[in-house]
């Protein structure tokens, strides 16, 4: 019972918030933006925050880091902060139109972007609905449905800025664009960044995001990203996730993907201290493909969860999901994975697969894959395993001469790579494939490059 | 494709065959359910007064209770006041001899070929025949009493050995287990118990038959099964029930509790009336069957052959909390029409060195929905634990759905838990090499289906396999994906 006061107690706190906020966030905000909060919010009251009682959050529980007190972070921070001293990004060759988001906030000392194609708009999702409000107006709100899930009410109640790309028919961007998202506060901060991306017909972009936290303190960030991809647009989404272990995160990505489209995202959790990644991809167009990957990497008390939900409403498509999970030390991680194919959508092929290694006693790991099918002409499955490396495998290895250890290690980085070499961007993949190297030999325990060398 | 459509038809005409009804002189109590309700059935059966305790403490949780929405289904509203909680054929409720049954009852279990008489018998199989959730009759009790095997009805074995079902009712389905579990330990009439005693071999498949005859009932009926150390029993269940417009409610427990070294096999061929072909009527099924590994090295394997119901909701389970403990569940859930089944297991590995293994292999048909829904669980003390599972569906036209929802959850490193699912329909290049070799699309439908459900038939006893055979075959030669 007491859970169930908590929660209440939660949300109202949160209500009361609201109530608090409202015209501050109505003040500085676009119209588009403030139409829908009253009902977001309301539709956040009737859900609550999830317990483990609600069937999609079963596997995680977000009392503990809602329990917290919060500085929210309404207005745009005022933070003398100079990107280049404080973090530089430390993949070699990575040549990216890089921008910087400071606490769910477009910085605006961005440099400017040279070299963009005509017609691209990359920069602060409020400053775009105001330039071009009926393009995003369009958009805002039309996959992230406000009934569905209490954190996207959250997050569309709450939402004042983030990045807002907008790709114009049949522009290709060669070079990748990065997103790094910096929390950094001077005290404990809720922090909501709304995000949307627009791929018109036959464009091509890859975005790369990078999750980091500057300093110590506690952070819940609820962060929510439209993409909407076009007819025979491509879009390639990687995140790198490497936040410290008192932070809480919660992404949900929503993706529309039309005739002969592409979309490939590929979620790489290196840390974090509870982490939830929601993921849905629509195929509402014939001759798709949806490649979706995940790797994620787990210790101490951290813990992961991915959910991904496939909807194929058209017939001719194809999707691909694989997910892999290492876990040490107390480590929890869950996975939800579900296809779902609509009545009529035939000849669908959609292929699962969740693969765990449990390096401890104290792990846990917690896996929910699901299909439903309502069409008959299909092939469809999905595999999940839980174990350790395979005795056979490493058994081949000692026999040539290989030391154990070096084996064991040859064989989680084989793992790994599976989803690694699924990374299109070669300097980024390698750097990935150095850190899980390094990761896996237990050189680095703490977020790489942290200039706090804390033992969170 | 118009030969698939005309056999697709055929199939969707195809009648219930043991829809019939049988006018017994059926004693039932009136419709609704409060303490007073549950306090007569306790007086109509005499039963001790421990019962009575157990009935009511389960009611009053009960009355706590929601109805589950997880389920993969569309269940309307059900009225649980609309439904009397009791019905018995009339006469004398036990018989020393079979001159002594009503032979209109006789007539009903001879026209479900059903052997209660004894020297008619085929290869040696025990009956308890329920009908309307009242034991009519137990076979071969004599032959099985000289091994100190038990094998009653349930309200016998509440007078005869009450100590014992005192001892284990509950110890594996508590009375507030689920909703159903309450509702079924709150008003059950009848049921089969069976004790197999320390290192008996029971040399005779034991068996239940029930029915539903009489209208407007529910029947809830409770299973107790206890093997203890070093027994073996193997225990087969069949079902079936009159045509009716209405819905009628069963909601049955079956508990086993297996001690050291002790192997239980519970078969279930489970063909209650569907409904017609528009999805009226038919039975609700939501059954609680659970077993408990309590001795190491002990088994429990289900094995159910689901054709039947409007609507399944049941998940036979194991708790493996013996070492070295092993469960299995073998399962073919067939659906066609407006049908809808949820169905499953659990295994839940406490003891070290546990194994479980699950093959569930789903049929779905016309416009019904084909839920796998499972559970396995390792808690971080079942070191060196295993389970594989296999869920795989077979879509036979393109309104129906199927699905899958496992769930699983390790808490240790040394164990290995592996689950695979696919679903397709049977391919244009499988019929296609079948009619070249002149095998009619009919019979290479046929072949191909029970194919797919031969791992899972090959577990029935060797009656059973007959029987689950050819009601695969009447609901689906032919259907065509």
């Amino acid at each position: 019972m007491s859970v169930l006061i908590d929660n209440t107690d939660l949300t109202l706190r949160l209500a009361g918030h609201f109530r608090e906020a409202e015209a501050l966030l109505a003040s500085g905000s676009p119209e588009l933006m403030n139409l829908p909060r009253k009902k977001a919010f309301q539709d956040f009251i009737a859900q609550g925050i999830p317990t483990r009682k609600s069937e999609n959050y079963k596997y995680t529980n977000l009392q503990p880091a809602f329990a917290r007190e919060y500085h929210f972070l309404h207005q745009r921070p005022k933070i003398d902060f100079k990107p280049g001293e404080i973090f530089r990004c430390d993949v070699p060759q990575l040549d990216t139109h890089l921008v910087i988001l400071l606490n769910g906030w477009y910085y605006e000392e961005n440099s400017p972007l040279a070299g963009l194609p005509d017609g691209v708009f990359l920069g602060s999702l409020e400053e775009a609905a105001r330039k071009y409000p009926e393009l995003v107006a369009q958009h805002y709100g039309s996959l992230a449905e406000t009934v569905a899930d209490p954190l996207v009410a959250l997050n569309t109640a709450l939402a004042r800025d983030g990045y807002f790309l907008y790709v114009p028919k049949n522009v290709r961007i060669d070079k990748p664009i990065q997103v790094i998202n910096l929390l950094l506060a001077d005290s404990d901060a809720y922090v909501t960044q709304r995000n949307l991306v627009v791929a018109e017909p036959g464009a091509e972009v890859k975005l790369i995001l990078c999750d980091h936290t500057l300093n110590l303190n506690n952070y819940l960030n609820n962060s929510v990203t439209e993409i909407l991809i076009d007819e025979n647009a491509s879009v390639d989404y990687y995140t790198i996730q490497n936040q410290h272990n008192q932070s809480a995160s919660v992404n949900s990505v929503y993706i529309r993907q039309m005739e002969n489209s592409h979309v490939t995202t590929n979620t790489i959790s290196l840390h974090g201290g509870l982490i939830r990644n929601n993921l849905k991809v629509i195929i509402d167009g014939e001759n798709s493909e949806a490649n979706v990957y995940g790797m994620t990497f787990l210790d101490r008390k951290q813990h992961v969860d991915n959910f991904t939900q496939i909807v194929h409403a058209k017939p001719h498509c194809q999707s691909n999901q694989l997910y892999k999970n290492v876990l040490d030390e107390e480590s929890s991680g869950a996975f939800t994975g579900q296809i779902y194919v609509m009545r009529d959508a035939q000849k669908i092929n959609a292929y699962q697969r969740n693969n765990n290694l449990l390096l401890t006693d104290k792990a846990l790991m917690q896996t929910k894959p699901q299909l439903i099918i309502e069409a008959d002409d299909v092939k469809c499955s999905h595999g999940a395993t839980i174990g350790q490396i395979d005795e056979e495998a490493l058994f081949y290895l000692r026999a040539r001469g290989i030391e154990e250890k070096q084996a064991r290690l040859m064989l989680m980085n084989a793992f790994a790579y599976e989803v690694i070499r699924q990374v299109k961007v070669e300097p980024l993949r390698d750097r990935i494939n150095e850190l899980i190297e390094k990761r896996l030999r237990g050189e680095i325990s703490r977020c790489h490059e942290c200039a706090y060398h804390c033992n969170c | 494709m118009e030969d698939q459509d005309r056999i697709l038809h055929e199939v969707t005409q195809r009648e219930y065959k043991y829809g019939f009804y049988t006018d017994i002189e059926t004693e039932i109590i009136e419709k609704g359910l409060n303490e007073e309700v549950i306090r007569t059935i306790w007086e109509k059966k005499n039963e001790p007064d421990f019962m009575l305790e157990f009935r009511l403490n389960a009611y009053r949780k009960w009355l706590k209770m929601e109805m589950p929405d997880w389920a993969y289904l569309k269940i309307p509203p059900i009225d649980y006041q609309a439904i009397s909680y009791y019905a018995a054929p009339k006469k004398n409720p036990k018989y020393e001899s079979l001159d002594q049954v009503d032979p209109e009852l006789l007539e009903t279990f001879n026209k479900l070929g059903i052997p209660l008489e004894e020297q008619k018998h085929l290869a040696g199989v025990a009956v308890d025949a329920v009908i309307d959730s009242v034991s009519v009759k137990t076979t071969f009790k004599e032959t099985l009493a000289e091994k100190g095997i038990i094998f009653c009805s349930f309200s016998e074995a509440l007078q005869e050995h009450p100590d014992l079902v005192r001892k284990y009712i509950g110890m594996a389905v508590p009375v507030a287990d689920n909703y159903f579990a309450a509702l079924n330990s709150a008003v059950f009439s009848d049921g089969s118990f069976c004790y197999i005693p320390k290192g008996v071999r029971c040399p005779m498949e034991l068996s239940t038959y029930f029915r539903i005859n009489a209208a407007n009932t529910g029947q809830f009926e409770r299973t107790l099964i206890v093997a203890d150390e070093d027994s073996y029993v193997s225990y087969l269940e069949g079902c079936t029930a009159p045509m009716r417009d209405e819905n009628q409610l069963h909601a049955a427990v079956v508990e086993i509790i297996a001690l050291d070294r002790a192997e239980v096999k519970y078969s279930t061929v489970q063909n209650w009336y569907p409904g017609d072909k528009d999805g009226k009527g038919g039975i609700y099924n939501f059954v609680t069957k659970r077993g408990v590994c309590r001795g190491e090295s002990s088994k429990i394997s289900w094995t159910q052959v689901e054709t039947g119901s409007a609507i399944t909701w049941k998940y036979p389970s194991c708790i493996l909390l013996g070492n070295n403990s092993v469960g299995e569940f073998y399962s073919v859930a067939l659906t066609n029409h407006h049908q809808q089944a949820d169905t499953g297991t659990k295994m839940i590995h406490l003891g070290k060195n546990t194994r479980s293994t699950i093959v569930s292999k789903g049929i779905s048909a016309g416009v019904s929905d084909n839920s796998y829904r499972g559970l396995v669980k390792v808690m971080p003390g079942a070191v060196n634990s295993r389970n594989f599972s296999q869920c795989d569906s077979l879509l036979l036209g393109d309104k129906c759905g199927a699905h899958t929802f496992p769930y699983i959850e390790v808490g240790n490193k040394s164990s290995v838990v592996e689950h695979e699912a696919t679903t397709s329909k049977i391919g244009e290049d499988q019929i296609f090499y079948c009619n070249q070799r002149g095998i009619s699309t009919e019979d290479a439908i046929a072949m191909i289906v029970n194919g797919y459900a031969r791992e899972v038939l090959n577990k029935l006893p060797m009656e059973f396999a007959v029987e689950a055979q050819k009601l695969l075959e009447i609901s689906l030669e032919g259907s065509v994906g």
